[in-house]
């Protein structure tokens, strides 16, 4: 056996020990859940047994210098295939890792095997990483979000709600004075946040500084007016690490709370900006610029739940993760599959909700999901029922565009808010009632009434790419 | 002004009824309820006065509601807030907090901006209640 394994040539992959259907993977390794689609003729057992190769110890060719190492512990594991439901071109790959094959707390080595080059394989149409299993061992590497759910509400002294944001709106061409203003009015009139926007750094427009320095006198005064912690996302990304440290410490000086990176900075910037968060006692925000880019087709990239997953360990404090009901790509079932991946303290298997392992998260804090884009106050019921109470809920143009202005915009959202929990913790059935509950506590509230005229019917129905491939079978009753 | 602080203060204030169904939901919940008041309105004043222990255990509003009503005898004219605790691994904090007292004037808060390098600035928030020794507010 040995002898054959080893003759110089190209050899099937499966054949070289990356098929092993017997192997029982360790708590230690991890594990891998890819969508394959092979090239037509492809054997699926050889797609996924060169999937485990090249992401782990192969090349397309037999090396002798295997022999130098102890090759069988560091060659991953294709253990398990089978037909994706529904589908006659695709099939679910397992994969097991060697712990061992992880450099401890690097998310940039961690994805540079597991999605480094076996995506442009050429004997695969397309491939998606759908889950990840991460052993506690692995977990423990990683010091995870600097604040997390839990301590950011205590420093901020916000319980019993999900949080309100708002990003400045138009996102580009604003003026650092005029910046500010937006965030004072939808401050002071009842949100906790407001937010840069992804693209917002440092334009000819507004520079950096300017807008620090307005977004503060603006956050500070409306604590003044309510009596409440403020804050306001500044965006520290900008062409260099050492650039970003420098706009975070002016963020940390005028007292901010928190700052914002975008998830296109990569990831051993995030794992830098969070460890100087820890350092700060400062809450990281995260947008996730750019994931649509290879997340929301089911065939081919990175499926979001994964994104969150390493996220998690990388250590961010907020992370944009789906409204369900709001304008971008969002289903349901996926959506509660991402939520528990950020908030639970164990995440269970789950494949209806895409979850394909048990997850331990080993006491790594709770990451703030945000649900943000095209969301407005008439769809409080439907955010808090499918969302729950940890997460920020954004409404940027369902807090600016308010007929009569910002700060009415930002209360409207905030009585909705308040209403509709007082009813759900009274037992009501929000999901049935919600409709009316808002309008019940518009009749005390004009910029209420005025945000249910103005944006009560506008829906975002459109079918989602990204769903699950397993539906939910009722349990038929005995009888 | 209106402090906003607390899950409820966009409301008109709670009813006694609103109250009490609040604190059922935190005892349906398995959380500890506890009453805590202040004459001083910080944002950032974390620890108001405990009003008696957190309450344990509860099967019933009333006890809290009877603490409620002692702690408004004493204090008519302070913040009062109630507080669900909820102590599972993982959470060990407060779920709910919010206010059901608040005096009949509240004058606010005064911003302070202390001048530094550039344009930077300092800020400081200071309730304007606090300007009088503890006790001799809201009056």
């Amino acid at each position: 056996m040995t002898v054959d394994r080893y003759r110089a040539g190209v050899m099937p992959y499966a054949a070289m020990g990356y098929w092993q259907p017997d192997y029982q993977p360790a708590d230690t390794d991890l594990l891998a859940l890819f969508r394959i689609t092979p090239q037509p003729g492809v054997d699926a057992v050889e797609a996924a047994a060169a999937v485990a190769g090249e992401s782990s110890t192969a090349t397309w060719t037999v090396v002798w210098t295997d022999r130098l190492t102890a090759c069988e512990v560091y060659r991953a594991k294709a253990y398990r295939v089978e037909p994706v439901p529904g589908r006659d071109d695709q099939w679910f790959a397992w994969i097991a890792y060697d712990i061992d094959l992880f450099e401890p707390g690097s998310i940039a080595n961690l994805t540079a095997s597991i999605i480094g080059n076996v995506f442009g394989f050429k004997p695969l149409r397309a491939l998606r990483l759908e889950d990840l299993r991460i052993p506690t061992a692995y977990v423990k590497t990683f010091p995870g979000p600097p604040t997390g759910i839990v301590v950011e509400r205590e420093r901020l002294d916000k319980f019993g709600r999900p949080l309100l944001g708002a990003t400045v709106k138009p996102k580009l061409g604003l003026s650092g004075r005029n910046y500010g203003r937006v965030v004072y009015e939808a401050l002071r009139g009842g949100l906790d946040f407001t937010k840069d926007d992804e693209n917002i750094n440092s334009q000819p427009f507004m520079h950096w500084r300017d807008r620090f320095l307005y977004c503060m006198e603006a956050v500070n005064r409306a604590e003044a007016a309510t009596g409440e912690v403020k804050g306001t996302y500044l965006n520290v990304t900008a062409a260099t690490l050492e650039e970003m440290y420098e706009r975070a410490e002016l963020a940390k000086e005028l007292g901010s709370v928190v700052v914002m990176i975008d998830l296109v900075i990569g990831y051993t910037a995030i794992q830098s900006m969070s460890a100087w968060a820890r350092r700060n006692d400062m809450i990281l925000h995260l947008h996730r610029a750019g994931h649509s880019t290879y997340t929301r087709q089911k065939d081919h990239g990175v499926s979001f739940r994964v994104i969150a997953k390493w996220m998690r360990l990388a250590g961010v404090d907020h992370i944009h993760a789906g409204t369900v009901v709001g304008k971008l790509e969002g289903d349901p079932a996926t959506i509660a599959g991402i939520y528990a991946t950020l908030r639970d303290d164990h995440t269970t298997a789950r494949l209806e909700h895409g979850l394909f392992f048990d997850q331990p998260w080993a006491g790594l804090r709770k990451v703030m999901p945000v649900a943000s884009g095209g969301i407005h106050a008439g769809q409080m019921h439907q955010l808090l029922g499918y969302l729950g109470e940890d997460v920020v809920l954004q409404f940027g143009g369902g807090t600016i565009g308010h007929p009569d202005g910002i700060a009415a915009g930002a209360t409207a959202n905030r009585v909705a808010l308040e209403a509709m929990v007082l009813a759900r913790n009274e037992g009501r059935d929000i999901a049935r009632e919600g409709p009316a509950i808002l309008r019940e506590a518009a009749k005390g509230c004009r910029p209420l009434a005025g945000a249910l005229d103005t944006w009560g019917e506008v829906t975002f129905d459109y079918t989602s790419t990204d769903t699950p491939d397993y539906v939910a079978t009722p349990t038929p009753a005995r009888s | 002004m209106r402090i906003t602080q607390g899950a409820f203060s966009f409301l008109d204030d709670l009813t006694d009824t609103q109250i009490e169904a609040q604190v059922r939901h935190c005892i349906s919940q398995g959380w500890a309820v506890s009453i805590e008041c202040t004459d001083d309105p910080h944002p950032r004043n974390t620890y108001w006065e405990m009003w008696e222990q957190p309450q344990f255990d509860l099967v019933d509003p009333g006890t809290v509601m009877a603490s409620l009503a002692g702690c408004r005898r004493e204090r008519p004219r302070d913040y009062i807030r109630i507080c669900g605790f909820d102590a599972t691994r993982g959470w060990e904090s407060l779920r709910t907090s919010f206010i059901v007292q608040r005096p009949p004037h509240e004058p606010g808060f005064r911003i302070e901006r202390t001048q530094r390098d550039g344009r930077s600035l300092g800020y400081t928030t200071r309730p304007y209640a606090t300007d009088l020794p503890p006790g001799e507010r809201y009056r």
